[in-house]
């Protein structure tokens, strides 16, 4: 196999790399803010549960959350079926493992993703002084407007270099979907590799997720750019 | 009719009784200065009369509008704060702008936003209320852009931009070296000569005298002391406030 033909291969997984690297973006996003919202929720027993889920989150490797994700639901209706054959309960789940990988992996990233980013938000959120809040709250702003007009817009700004570290590592972690065979670029490249025998492939890899993470710290710079028109 | 009236007001955070029973009055067109040592709790007073807290007991009201009264289970605030907000604007010690937001928008948005008001008009009177604080040349100017006397000028705009009847200021020249002070109190007290009905926080004793139809005196939660600023200064009775005022006078 040649050079170009390799690339040519590889090419062709890497759409489904961007759709993996999109959807997870588009759905992590604003979960993740709301993640942050519930993790500062005044009522104990929400922001505890939300800070129990998020540290299971963070504290597995998340290709063991994209098995569990596309293989567990599976397994879950097959020892379901198993004790109703036993106990004689009348209720069968028929659940087989799902055609499309695509959406078992994207809700895997997403929500992966989401606890990351739901303590870089917390983190913005709590650095923003006390006084926008009470400015605004002298002013007569409800608290849906003060969110989004005063504090949001700040805590964006304050938080967008640790997001950029964020979303150049989930460039690289789109590889992890060879896991469960979703044929997106990586997968395809080691399978190149197994049956060429080849290193090749994995340096291509490497070389497409060096060139799509340059584009990602040049649109963040320009994000951050845009942004920087006044300081704190 | 007051313009503010608070009585019997007790404020403590766990065993530190801030506030003890304390009452003030506020007529139309008077100007308050409150003065004290830090912790005598003159920042929290302020503080609940503009609703950053809630107050453990006593009574509160604008303009005859009951904004908190007692029960016999305890304090009771109107369901209505936001209308009560109408009455009064604040000036934070540390200006507390929008960082992010140009100062026309500073003063406009509120206006806009939240008393929905017409945005031609409301962009004439803020334009207007910054020529009135010299700072016209200012207003697509960012908040960073600008010293701290022209940042406190435009935080006392954006508070007179929302039309309070009642003015707060709490230590307005706190954060400011004596050059950008003195353009701050010039503005305050242009804004005195107006007629605006104001209560300033303040550690400025010669600016509390020249500026204040009354002065009260704090001190542990309790006035001390207040009356025409001739009176407390020049023909001060507590010793605790002339203590308090030597000082000063010995700096």
């Amino acid at each position: 196999m040649t050079l170009a033909t390799m690339i040519m291969k590889m090419s062709e997984g890497l759409g489904k790399t961007c759709a993996i690297f999109f959807l997870t973006l588009l759905f992590s996003l604003p979960l993740g803010m709301i993640v942050a919202l519930l993790r500062r929720s005044k009522i104990k027993v929400i922001s505890k549960i939300t800070q129990f889920c998020i540290s299971v989150l963070r504290g597995t490797p998340l290709m063991l959350q994209l098995l569990a994700v596309t293989y567990g639901p599976y397994y879950l209706s097959v020892a379901v079926n198993k004790l109703s054959d036993l106990y004689n309960w009348s209720f069968y789940l028929d659940i087989s493992i799902s055609r499309n990988k695509l959406i078992p992996v994207v809700i895997a990233f997403a929500i992966n993703y989401a606890a990351y980013f739901a303590e870089i938000y917390r983190s913005g959120l709590e650095s923003m002084p006390v006084g926008q809040y009470e400015a605004a709250h002298v002013l007569g702003y409800s608290k849906p407007q003060t969110f989004m007009k005063i504090i949001l817009p700040q805590v964006i700004r304050r938080i967008l270099p640790s997001m950029t570290n964020e979303i150049v590592t989930l460039v690289k972690d789109t590889s992890m979907a060879f896991t469960v065979s979703y044929q997106e670029m990586f997968t395809i490249g080691k399978q190149v590799a197994n049956s060429q025998t080849s290193f090749v492939p994995f340096i291509i890899a490497g070389v497409f997720y060096y060139i799509f993470n340059a584009i990602v710290g040049f649109v963040m710079g320009r994000v951050e750019k845009s942004m920087s028109y006044y300081t704190m | 009719m007051s313009v503010l009236e608070m009585n019997n007001v007790k404020k403590s955070f766990g065993s530190n009784n801030v506030l003890k029973d304390i009452s003030i009055k506020v007529e139309k067109g008077e100007v308050v200065s409150v003065i004290g040592p830090s912790g005598s709790g003159k920042s929290t007073l302020l503080r609940c009369a503009t609703l950053l807290e809630t107050m453990d007991s006593g009574t509160l009201s604008y303009n005859d509008t009951k904004a908190a009264w007692m029960e016999e289970n305890g304090i009771r605030y109107t369901k209505n704060l936001n209308e009560v907000r109408r009455h009064f604007g604040l000036v934070f010690q540390n200006y507390n702008l929008f960082p992010h937001y140009s100062v026309i928008k500073n003063l406009m948005d509120a206006p806009v936003s939240v008393m929905k008001r017409d945005k031609d008009e409301v962009r004439r009177e803020c334009m207007e209320l910054l020529s009135k604080m010299g700072l016209e040349d200012k207003a697509d100017a960012y908040p960073c852009q600008l010293s701290g006397g022209q940042q406190q000028r435009v935080s006392i705009a954006r508070a007179l931009a929302m039309k309070p009847e009642i003015l707060f200021f709490d230590e307005p020249t706190s954060a400011l070296d004596p050059e950008l002070t003195g353009e701050v109190l010039k503005v305050i007290k242009e804004l005195a000569e107006s007629n605006m009905t104001m209560v300033i926080v303040t550690h400025e004793m010669s600016f509390a005298r020249a500026v204040s139809d009354k002065v009260i005196f704090m001190d542990h939660g309790v006035i001390v002391e207040q009356g025409a600023p001739e009176e407390l200064f020049g023909n001060t009775r507590s010793e605790r406030t002339k203590q308090f005022l030597q000082n000063y006078n010995n700096i």
